[in-house]
């Protein structure tokens, strides 16, 4: 099975009472590709991932993961899944590799054939030294690890990865990235979510961006910058709360503006020329700076808001 | 070795942590009832009737009344200490032990039939080593005492069950003093463990009869004395089985509610 939908949604949704968190959303993963949700935090990403992970039963709409439903064959799905979650919930008391042995035997795998698996996942996950160290002692960058090896012990065909990033610093992250990167070499379909516009853009091939329990706009992200962003944006900086009043000065000077309460951002095709033009309408930032448009602009366009506020 | 079944596969994780925490817990389920062993049953004992057998007490002497009662309580105490922190910890994010079994194959159901049967097999465990010691102390006296293991794995369910439908819906921790301090300690005292209930007045008598620790007392004291009745003692089974049996339905539905989020 390496063609084909791994995860198709037609109107699925999910409320909690009086709240929907996830509000008819359609999308479809292909076998082999990295799927990003994209949003803040709120927008309905974890209560998506759940329902894919048959986890958390659906309140309408219709879901297929790996051809089958979840609200049937929950147990199936999970078996050839890989989740992992957003907070670690590794034993914090148990060891590196006692962790990983207990949750294989979760899935029914026999002992030998277990302990052969751990070695692999270990030096994949780069624990092989941390082995028998209680994972208290560990990193935050090496509990995530750990708990990516924890979702690998059953070889799913799919992984879920919900925030997986969140919370670790710059080198984490990209070790990280860089193990995500060759389980997708390896052609295992990776489902992701994240807020973080550098995550979605390194990993993601194709991403739906959420906000509110819907899907706002879905594309590869060089699509989603092309279509709904310019070429580059010129940020300037100024005392908070003074950007809203310098956003009439410098309307009309680019293709579209934008502000929040101490930046205004112009959208155009040339930001240094764009630039140059703000420098001689007598506006004084505190600082200029010309840069490629990237997701984050995307979403700005389409909500008026920043990803992480 | 081959595969586990699905409805065992929750045991790996509690008997992996149990290899890891065992001395901790031999106080609680084997040190306890041993000193109230000593101390009520042969100190007091050789007070009450000078250790001579009596008639209020079944024709036993003291130690041989106690003994087990006691046996019915440690596996209570073992349940409730188990179905409040242990049931509440589980599926609690710090912990995870529930959540990452449910993204494993392993349903809902089977995480609470999973935990139950665990804590039915440490009430089991702590119950032997009890029968072993009070063996010692020369206070069984029919082979019978053996099927009073029995009793502690159905005790441990009628408290077990009914509690952890409970907890795994707390929010907090805190009323689970109130549980040990309002709910377990009367049972224990009450619940014709030191004293036959036929010295309480004739209301309260009634109320003991209601107690499932009564229930699981009489049983034990009548294995250990190798006087199981047969009418009675079915009655006493099938009080503890329908308690632990609606116990295990209520969790059933707690559990679902709790995690099927």
């Amino acid at each position: 099975m390496s063609t084909g939908t791994r995860v198709s949604a037609r109107g699925l949704r999910k409320s909690f009472g009086d709240f929907t968190a996830v509000d008819g959303i359609d999308f479809e993963v292909r076998a082999g590709e990295v799927f990003g949700f994209l949003g803040p935090n709120g927008a309905g990403k974890s209560s998506t991932m759940r329902m894919v992970g048959a986890t958390s039963e659906r309140t309408g709409g219709e879901l297929s993961v790996l051809g089958l439903d979840p609200s049937h064959d929950g147990a199936t799905i999970r078996s050839r899944l890989g989740v992992v979650p957003q907070e670690d919930n590794l034993d914090l008391e148990l060891s590196v590799s006692d962790n990983l042995f207990v949750y294989g035997r979760y899935f029914g795998i026999p002992r030998r054939e277990l302990r052969a698996r751990i070695v692999d996942l270990l030096h994949f996950a780069r624990l092989s030294e941390r082995a028998t160290e209680k994972v208290d002692n560990l990193s935050g960058g090496m509990k995530r690890r750990l708990t990516i090896a924890r979702g690998l012990v059953n070889e799913p065909e799919l992984i879920l990865l919900d925030e997986p990033t969140t919370g670790l610093d710059p080198q984490a992250r990209h070790l990280l990235w860089d193990r995500l990167y060759s389980l997708k070499q390896s052609g295992v379909t990776l489902v992701l979510t994240t807020h973080y516009m550098d995550e979605a853009e390194q990993l993601c091939d194709r991403l739906v961006v959420m906000d509110k329990g819907h899907i706002i706009a879905a594309g590869s992200p060089r699509e989603l910058v092309d279509r709904y962003a310019t070429k580059e944006v010129v940020e300037l900086r100024f005392p908070a709360g003074e950007a809203r009043r310098a956003l009439e000065e410098v309307d009309g000077l680019a293709r579209r503006v934008e502000a929040l309460a101490d930046r205004v951002f112009l959208y155009t095709d040339d930001g240094d020329e764009t630039a140059e033009e703000v420098a001689h309408s007598g506006l004084r930032p505190t600082s200029t700076l010309v840069r490629r448009a990237s997701l984050e602009d995307v979403f700005m366009t389409l909500t008026g808001r920043q990803l992480d506020d | 070795m081959q595969a586990l079944p699905a409805p065992l596969r929750p045991l790996s994780y509690f008997w992996v942590s149990f290899r890891r925490t065992w001395m901790s817990t031999l106080s609680t389920t084997f040190l306890t009832p041993l000193l109230y062993l000593a101390s009520l049953g042969a100190g007091l004992g050789a007070l009450v009737g000078h250790g001579q057998r009596l008639a209020s007490l079944g024709g036993q002497d003291y130690v041989s009344f106690v003994a087990p009662a006691l046996l019915a309580a440690t596996a209570m105490q073992v349940a409730i200490a188990q179905a409040t922190y242990d049931v509440w910890g589980a599926c609690n994010p710090w912990s995870g032990a529930y959540r990452s079994m449910q993204a494993s194959p392993i349903s809902v159901g089977q995480i609470m039939t999973g935990h139950m049967t665990w804590i039915a097999a440490r009430a089991l465990l702590a119950c032997t080593l009890f029968l072993v010691v009070s063996a010692a102390f020369g206070t069984v006296h029919s082979p019978e005492a053996l099927a009073g293991l029995a009793v502690g794995p159905l005790t441990a369910l009628t408290f077990a069950a009914p509690l952890a439908a409970y907890s795994v819906r707390a929010r907090h921790d805190q009323p689970f003093t109130v549980v040990f301090r309002l709910f377990m300690l009367p049972l224990f005292l009450f619940s014709g463990t030191f004293f036959p209930v036929s010295q309480l007045p004739v209301g309260l008598r009634y109320v003991a009869y209601a107690l499932p620790l009564w229930h699981s007392v009489e049983l034990s004291r009548s294995l250990y004395a190798g006087k199981f009745g047969l009418l009675a003692g079915l009655g006493h089974l099938a009080y503890l089985a329908g308690v632990a049996g609606i116990g295990l339905v209520l969790a059933r539905r707690s559990y679902r509610v709790r995690l099927s989020r």
